[in-house]
């Protein structure tokens, strides 16, 4: 220490720095042994009190590096494991037992998943939930794509210019983005009203042109799943549209000069250029889509009445709200572990080797 | 209260089971921490004929009151009651939203702090837990004692068999005590019956669809219902159940018996309505989350319908859109024919909000005397005058002037006399009323299933929610 503080003023964290080397600190031939105490010691002590031992040891650079990070990252790393990582833990045990929202909670083995297993109201809102998470998010990026190719690249060709907008490109962007700017319960609340069968706006619409519309969220599931779909296609495309327009944004203009001299039009230039090269912004939004419309919760919840239409998550929310809190914990698992799964196979069908431009 | 009366329920009953879980384990410790007999420490003082219960005069009385939509002014009021008899007690009352929380601790360590509570709200305690674990006082002393007015006469005698029935939990013994009356049924105009239509109340369920026919004449619905909470047919359809079968049926039902759905009974019953319903009698299309708003407008404003299934409510939820002339009126459900075994006037009208007395309450005495002066004409009349509650106690509110709804809704509970029917397992088994016969009516409503299928599906729920660890059960005795 004195050592330290004597020729290491700046107390510097270089090992380099001052070096009298190996032969000093240990005169018994064995040329570095700090044992692992002081390793320890010099983790959480101030560097400028790291013992010499350790200091001139090779390993210290490693354990500064880290030591260096840990500092950065402790806190965080320490509030995520309190928030995150523990909740996901604690869910996974509560699924094996019978707990009811009181101190107790029996270990019951799979009791919860084979009653899951056996029971048709899950059934049913998984077959909902998946419905929703394979098209939605087709649905949405195929809009949000086109969307967003209009507004980067798909307007007349200016003077001087390969790739423009159509007329009003930038309004429409802001115009696209309005829904993602309300709160999810405002759009299924609205929504709910638009598809009211006696007063809403589109069978009034429709009962101005002398249809009769039909009960959308009145009874027939599939009617729902349309409603569903669309809504939550309709507030989320506009997010794909900025996220796809800032990735068309960043392909070189030079490779569309190149596609249009070469004679290619719009579409062409559109598969062989634009989604080629932003690809792995495509990857990405379908994974975030496909696991918001399996969950899809506040929307289904809010707006479709729940005899008619069941989602997964809004299933679990009424074991919940039963006091079921074991079983419920034990869907919440196997929703998990779908969103995984689902993200793992996106990733995989999605794997291409990545451009660079 | 209005429908929120409902939601309020449902809420309740999930919250409260939550609740419930707790209390074994902590009962399990404390009774090894408390260890051996400790005797009924409680307050008792001389009976006699101005105290049948035995108050002791000068104990204290701590009242715990829900503070939620009725408020805790009207309790105030028995407390009141309660102070000017027994000036010495020092009776004091609080209130709360978080009953469980403020007093279920004290109830399961055997150490009560409250002597009556009024277990309501989300955070309300697990009745039926709170009874099989012995926590809460048989409120039968009650009872059997002379009435606050009329010492010739026993408080049960002068309360509506609804408050008996829905302190019963399976066995012997009656543990809370219900306030207020809700009536279920069906409600409507009698000016539109009895002028537009010029009919008379169907007591028949032939006269009922000739009564429909007749509306469809005149481009009138005979029926609706709010397509979006179409669990509200329940309200109409349930005493023909117990009218067809007895109560027999309707036992069955609460205690999820094999075959409570599968029978002639309500075989008869679902194939009348199915009738109805394929008649094209009944106006659908209510679809959202406000259905029961969208569909009284229609019917009291629009008169676009004839009949609705509603609760007592329906006159003061609806009242900003029904003409001053519409008469509101309620309707027992219709007989079938002659081989019904209950009679036409059957009404499903149970009792609510609710009070307890912890079993070891320090002035055990003292919460079943302050019950005994809210059963009192005077408090009950306050009651009505405070919340708009029906009142359980009986000829509480004769010569008040009613509103027109009210009026025949007291005017049923009078007529049906003994003939009422609780659907206990709308409390008890709240998924079967609130998801399962929802899904099931709203598909039977719009004809898409039939008789048959609609009795499969209960029946098949019941022996679901039988089977199911989860839920707590209600045991028969």
């Amino acid at each position: 220490m004195n050592e330290a503080g004597r020729s290491g003023v700046k107390t510097d964290t270089r090992v380099d720095d001052s070096p009298p080397p190996k032969k000093a600190p240990d005169p018994t031939g064995r040329p570095k042994s700090p044992n692992g105490l002081l390793f320890l010691l010099a983790v959480l002590l101030p560097p400028r009190f790291t013992p010499e031992s350790v200091r001139y040891d090779r390993r210290y650079r490693t354990l500064d590096k880290y030591r260096f990070i840990i500092g950065f990252l402790g806190l965080p790393l320490a509030f995520y494991a309190l928030f995150v990582i523990s909740p996901f833990v604690q869910a996974i045990y509560y699924s094996f037992t019978d707990w009811s929202g009181g101190p107790v909670a029996n270990f019951i083995g799979f009791d919860n998943f084979t009653k899951m297993w056996n029971d048709e109201r899950f059934w049913d809102s998984l077959e909902m939930s998946i419905a929703l998470a394979v098209i939605a998010p087709v649905v949405t990026l195929m809009l949000g794509m086109f969307f967003a190719y209009m507004i980067t690249s798909g307007g007349r060709h200016r003077k001087g210019q390969a790739i423009a907008g159509v007329a009003g490109s930038s309004f429409y962007k802001v115009v696209y983005f309005f829904p993602q700017v309300l709160s999810v319960a405002i759009i299924a609340v609205v929504w709910g009203r638009v598809l009211n069968t006696n007063s809403g706006l589109i069978n009034g619409g429709l009962d101005k042109v002398g249809i009769d519309g039909p009960a959308w969220l009145g009874g027939d599931r599939t009617l729902a799943l349309i409603a569903v779909l669309v809504v939550l296609c309709w507030s989320f495309v506009g997010f794909y549209v900025v996220l796809f327009s800032a990735a068309m944004g960043a392909i070189p203009k030079d490779i569309y000069e190149a596609a249009l001299l070469d004679g290619a039009g719009r579409g062409r230039t559109f598969f062989s250029v634009t989604l080629p090269l932003i690809w792995d912004t495509v990857r990405t939004g379908w994974i975030y889509m496909g696991i918001q419309a399996l969950d899809s919760f506040a929307i289904v919840l809010v707006m479709v009445p729940e005899h008619v239409l069941k989602v997964t998550p809004v299933f679990l929310y009424e074991r919940f709200r039963d006091g079921q809190y074991g079983y419920a914990t034990s869907i919440g698992v196997v929703l998990l572990v779908l969103s995984m799964a689902f993200s793992l196979i996106v990733m995989r069908i999605g794997n291409r080797d990545r451009i660079e431009y | 209260m209005g429908s929120t009366s409902i939601n309020r329920r449902d809420v309740m009953k999930r919250a409260a089971a939550t609740s419930l879980l707790a209390v074994p384990a902590v009962g399990a410790l404390s009774s090894c921490a408390s260890g051996g007999g400790d005797e009924n420490k409680a307050e008792k003082g001389e009976k006699s004929k101005k105290n049948p219960l035995g108050v002791k005069s000068d104990a204290g009385l701590a009242v715990v009151v829900f503070n939620g939509g009725y408020g805790d002014k009207y309790a105030q009021f028995v407390t009141d009651m309660y102070k000017k008899r027994y000036p010495d007690s020092d009776a004091g009352q609080k209130s709360t939203t978080k009953i469980a929380t403020q007093v279920q601790p004290k109830i399961v360590r055997g150490n009560p702090t409250a002597d009556v509570i009024n277990n309501s709200g989300a955070d309300q305690m697990n009745p039926g837990k709170l009874v099989s674990n012995k926590q809460v006082a048989d409120l039968t002393e009650l009872l059997d004692a002379p009435s606050w007015d009329d010492p010739s006469v026993k408080v049960r005698d002068i309360l509506e068999p609804a408050v008996e029935a829905s302190g019963n939990f399976g066995g012997p013994g009656t543990f809370q005590a219900g306030i207020s009356l809700t009536v279920y049924g069906t409600f409507y105009s009698k000016k539109l019956l009895e002028e537009g239509l010029d009919s008379a109340y169907p007591k028949t369920w032939d006269e009922m669809l000739a009564v429909c026919k007749k509306a469809k004449a005149k481009g009138i619905h005979g029926w609706s219902y709010p397509g979006g909470h179409p669990r509200y047919m329940f309200f109409s359809i349930y005493t023909m159940f117990a009218q067809r079968g007895g109560r027999d049926i309707t036992t069955a039902m609460d205690y999820l018996e094999p075959g409570a759905w599968k029978n002639d009974a309500v075989k008869d019953v679902f194939e009348a309505w199915e009738e109805l319903v394929a008649k094209k009698y009944v106006l659908t299309g209510f679809d959202g989350t406000e259905a029961h708003t969208e569909m009284q407008t229609a019917w009291t404003k629009g008169g676009k319908c004839v009949f609705v299934p509603n609760g007592s409510w329906v006159e003061n939820e609806a009242k900003d859109t029904t003409p001053k002339d519409f008469g509101m009126s309620f309707g027992p459900s219709p007989s079938l024919d002659s081989g019904d075994k209950m009679p036409f006037g059957t009404i499903n009208a149970p009792a609510g909000e609710f009070y307890v007395v912890p079993e070891k309450a320090q002035n055990r005495q003292g919460g079943l005397e302050w019950l005994r002066a809210m059963y009192s004409k005077e408090a009950a009349l306050n009651n009505f005058k405070e919340l708009s509650a029906l009142p359980v106690v009986k000829g509480a509110i004769d010569g008040q002037k009613l509103p027109h709804g009210v009026a025949s809704v007291q005017a049923a509970i009078k007529a049906a006399g003994e003939n009422v029917v609780i659907a206990k397992h709308m409390d008890w088994y709240n998924e079967l009323f609130r998801e399962d016969f929802n899904n099931m009516i709203a598909k039977f409503m719009l004809g898409q299933i039939g008789t048959k299928q609609a009795m499969d599906i209960m029946e098949k729920a019941g022996a679901r929610i039988l089977k199911d660890p989860d839920v707590v059960k209600v045991k028969k005795s």
